[in-house]
């Protein structure tokens, strides 16, 4: 199996009295895309804040590639090849859905201090804008202003601008969520494809969608993780089976 | 035409006039003119922070005071100074000032943001008012106005009217074209980016506070720049050009003009200073005209209720309509 290309230890993060994330640790590989699911406030969310840099962890580790990046601000794990997209849409609304994408790709220009020079006339820029709307599916949709999208839209758009940023981790926060079947069925295809070159954690209440795309699931309950491994050992798990009874996710779904 | 055409034909036209108007205009209405200019660059360096990086300071004056007591205290008492080292100079002053309170200010946000700015220009008010560094509340005289000599030829003679109001001019057409040249760019890119939104430009990996810091200490220079010139036109300072009425005043000219564009804050100090001019007119107004705050404030509030992006989205509004009109003849 390829080396992780990211692996916490014991990450842990408290809220005061609230602990949100405890002793958390699991590995993301590339080609590999790790579902993260459980109940709404098991931590999924704080988990992947504590990855992307939104949130420094209590305690923990957090290695990318060998290097501990625990603790870093976001802009730069997001330079060290971390992407991620958000669970309610941030995106920049006003902007057209070229500006979006193009403004993501401009965070890797080698010189992001110029100060003339008019901002369109980057061609790597433009070409890897360009490049990150046709694999999100948005290309025809390139001049629409952001907020007259529709909501799949939007979330596409959400993936398009991680995707300009030429990230190898990506960390998708619910991408799925208020979509409806079709849209859906596409973003499952979308994140099957990029799953190719990327590592990918997905953390998803779409049971369907999990099981669709899932190589390794990852199950946490009040912050804790209570079971991981293959799908398959997971659907099995007594653990799991207890968790969820009762609950209204159906692991069979 | 295209918009953007229509927009650059205007605006020539607009900096032709203005420039042939010393020519026609009697010495009191050039120097209206001159002070309205000043403040129009004054307003544009807070709409770079207030427009395009989403900062809204209240305590732009610290700057426009600052650059005048620049000036005042390192120009030669009795002699004049050049224009070449004492203009950077007093920016460099002000780009100073910006650097170190930005490093300190720009960790706050929201109405937080606005109490500290508000609060480095108080301090730097009663610095002056206080102490006897400038003079206290008296303020310092500048006896000589600045040369502008190439060797020893003088370019100008700022004592006279029409060309201490071409070089205002020009100066203000230029501050215009390098904002705009630099919002063109991929750091105003970013700029607006981290005003719309500042959490996705950080998480897309951008150093939000590098680029805040950077566009603070800009807007600070070039605040400096008119109050420098300010500081030319009257001849003294006092502490009254750091007062925060002066920080409401430009931030007004900006909401009236309409902030998120470069030539609404130019309108903005004209109908600003124009409105001032008329409200304030005994003959029009008799005893009103004390109390001409009262009608500007009225008139401001009008602007934000039915025009909230200021008189600039007003002519965007007939620039759409104009549009609208020529496709429907293309079309028909």
């Amino acid at each position: 199996m390829a080396e992780p290309i990211l692996r916490t230890q014991e990450l842990t993060r408290r809220f005061g009295g609230l602990v949100a994330v405890s002793k958390v640790s699991l590995e993301l590989r590339v080609g590999e895309v790790h579902a993260v699911i459980g109940p709404n406030g098991a931590g999924k969310s704080t988990l992947t804040n504590l990855l992307s840099g939104d949130l420094p962890p209590s305690s923990g580790s957090v290695q990318l590639e060998g290097r501990d990046i625990a603790g870093l601000k976001s802009d730069r794990i997001s330079r060290l090849g971390v992407g991620r997209s958000y669970q309610k849409t941030n995106i920049f609304l006003p902007f057209t859905v070229f500006e979006n994408c193009r403004l993501a790709a401009q965070s890797r220009a080698p010189r992001p201090w110029r100060v003339f020079g008019n901002a369109l006339g980057f061609a790597d820029i433009n070409r890897q804008a360009e490049a990150a709307m046709e694999a999100a599916g948005l290309a025809h949709r390139r001049d629409r202003v952001a907020a007259t999208l529709s909501h799949g839209e939007q979330r596409q758009l959400e993936i398009a601008m991680c995707l300009a940023t030429q990230p190898r981790l990506l960390l998708l926060d619910e991408p799925l969520a208020g979509m409806g079947p079709h849209e859906s069925h596409r973003m499952v295809e979308l994140i099957r494809k990029l799953s190719e070159g990327h590592a990918i954690m997905l953390i998803e209440h779409d049971m369907d969608a999990v099981f669709a795309v899932a190589h390794r699931l990852t199950v946490m309950v009040n912050g804790e993780v209570i079971e991981s491994g293959t799908p398959e050992a997971v659907r099995n798990s007594p653990a799991v089976q207890l968790a969820y009874l009762g609950g209204e996710d159906n692991l069979h779904g | 035409m295209a918009p953007a055409r229509t927009r650059q034909f205007a605006l020539l036209a607009c900096a032709l006039l203005l420039a042939a108007f010393p020519l026609v205009g009697g010495t009191f209405y050039v120097q209206l003119v001159v002070k309205v200019m000043i403040l129009a660059i004054f307003a544009m360096s807070l709409d770079l922070l207030i427009g395009f990086t989403g900062l809204v300071s209240f305590g732009h004056a610290a700057y426009f005071g600052l650059a005048g007591y620049a000036l005042a205290l390192l120009g030669p008492k009795y002699e004049a100074a050049s224009l070449w080292w004492s203009l950077p100079a007093a920016m460099a002053v002000c780009a100073l000032f910006a650097f170190l309170t930005g490093l300190l200010v720009l960790r706050t946000r929201g109405i937080f943001f606005i109490m500290v700015t508000l609060a480095f220009a108080q301090m730097l008010f009663f610095v002056f008012h206080d102490t006897k560094l400038g003079g206290g509340s008296d303020g310092i005289y500048i006896y000589n106005k600045p040369e502008l000599k190439l060797g020893d030829f003088a370019l100008a003679n700022l004592d006279k009217t029409e060309h201490f109001y071409w070089l205002v001019l020009v100066l203000m057409v230029a501050v215009y074209l390098l904002l705009a040249r630099v919002l063109g760019s991929t750091f105003g890119r970013a700029l607006v980016g981290i005003k719309v939104n500042e959490h996705r430009m950080q998480a897309l990996g951008f150093p939000v506070f590098r680029y805040k810091l950077a566009s603070y200490v800009l807007a600070g220079a070039l605040g400096g720049l008119s109050g420098y010139l300010a500081a030319v036109q009257f001849g003294f300072v006092n502490p009254e050009i750091l007062s925060w009425h002066q920080s409401g005043a430009v931030m007004m000219m900006v909401i009236l003009g309409g902030m998120g564009t470069l030539y609404g804050p130019v309108l903005g100090a004209f109908a600003f200073v124009l409105l001032q001019e008329a409200f304030s007119n005994q003959a029009w107004f008799g005893a009103w005209a004390k109390h001409w705050q009262l009608a500007m404030g009225l008139f401001i509030i009008l602007v934000a209720m039915y025009l909230p992006q200021g008189l600039a989205g007003l002519l965007q509004k007939f620039g759409r309509k104009d549009e609208a009109a020529q496709a429907e003849e293309e079309h028909g």
